[in-house]
């Protein structure tokens, strides 16, 4: 059983008090309606699926029932660093692809 | 000052109002158990439950809450009260105020005039959950077998509340006094917690208070 560190209650908790919400940093096209069907369905549809660092939105739906984002190996399991909504990541891998999109939300 | 429709939720003509555990017939119950029980459990029946929620960080916004309570903004995972009422974290932006049965009209018109524009909101939430207290000796065992929260008194001071896991559901735990512990149940799941309850205290000796 892992133990999380959420960064709204402060403090370390119980795997099964979490939920995990798949990848983390997704903005929102501005303008759903000038995105061409492939953007569209990249946004909807298409999730990075990389060995090793991955930025993950998790719920703490036992707890304070807040999404906060986590920086997981997906090889090892460790989780680096857990960060609110809104704030950046300290841990960035060279896996991750960088997409350079234009016309995105700020918050993610 | 607000456009919310505030009335009292609560009838006043006498209609008919019973707790989520009405069915167990928990007066019935009073002084059957076993002499020196090691947990003693109080329905805590039909409160006023009032979830407010606006901004933490907002000086105004904890102003406000004081002076229509009396009562400071609880920091994350803490519980305070005076007297009867008590106010809970919940979450970064979210408390729980449980206030004297009949008295949460006035507490939300006090809360709502004292925060003024600010945005908020308040919900009275008292049909969907109430109070069971467990108070005695052996209460932190049935805890130890409930949940995977560490209930030990180094980590779960007096004045502390969590929402974790327990059984095989999700409730609220709140540590009142040293052998006291309130915990805050969805009314659907009364009945499940009731059965549970009577299970997990069965070797220490269960009573019940009225």
């Amino acid at each position: 059983m892992l133990h999380i560190f959420c960064p709204h209650c402060g403090e370390l908790r119980s795997e099964e008090e979490f939920h995990a919400s798949g990848q983390a940093h997704i903005p929102r096209p501005l303008d759903p309606n000038t995105c061409t069907d492939e953007e569209w369905g990249d946004y909807m549809f298409f999730r990075d699926n990389p060995r090793g660092l991955h930025h993950e939105l998790w719920d703490h739906v036992a707890g304070c029932r807040q999404y906060f984002n986590a920086t997981r190996d997906t090889v090892t399991y460790e989780i680096l660093e857990t960060y609110k909504i809104g704030t950046k990541p300290q841990f960035t891998g060279k896996t991750e692809t960088t997409k350079v999109v234009t016309g995105l939300g700020e918050k993610v | 000052m607000t456009a919310a429709n505030v009335y009292p939720q609560r009838p006043t003509t006498g209609a008919k109002a019973e707790s989520p555990l009405h069915h167990a017939d928990l007066a019935s119950l009073v002084g059957k158990g076993r002499k020196n029980a090691g947990v003693t459990v109080r329905d805590k029946k039909l409160l006023g439950h009032l979830t407010i929620r606006g901004d933490g960080h907002d000086p105004a916004f904890a102003a406000g809450v004081h002076k229509a309570l009396g009562l400071e903004l609880p920091v994350a995972l803490t519980v305070v009260a005076k007297g009867e009422t008590s106010l809970q974290w919940m979450g970064p932006d979210e408390w729980l105020l449980i206030v004297p049965t009949g008295e949460e009209f006035a507490a939300e018109k006090k809360l709502r005039e004292a925060l003024g524009a600010l945005h908020i909101s308040i919900v009275n939430v008292s049909g969907g959950q109430q109070l069971l207290e467990l108070s005695g000796p052996k209460v932190r065992e049935v805890l130890m077998k409930s949940t995977s929260y560490d209930v030990h008194p180094n980590n779960f001071p007096v004045g502390k509340a969590v929402g974790t896991v327990f059984a095989k559901s999700q409730l609220v735990i709140r540590h009142t006094a040293e052998d006291t512990w309130e915990l805050v149940i969805r009314r659907s799941f009364a009945d499940y917690w009731w059965l549970w309850l009577q299970d997990a205290a069965a070797e220490y000796g269960l009573s019940v208070q009225a």
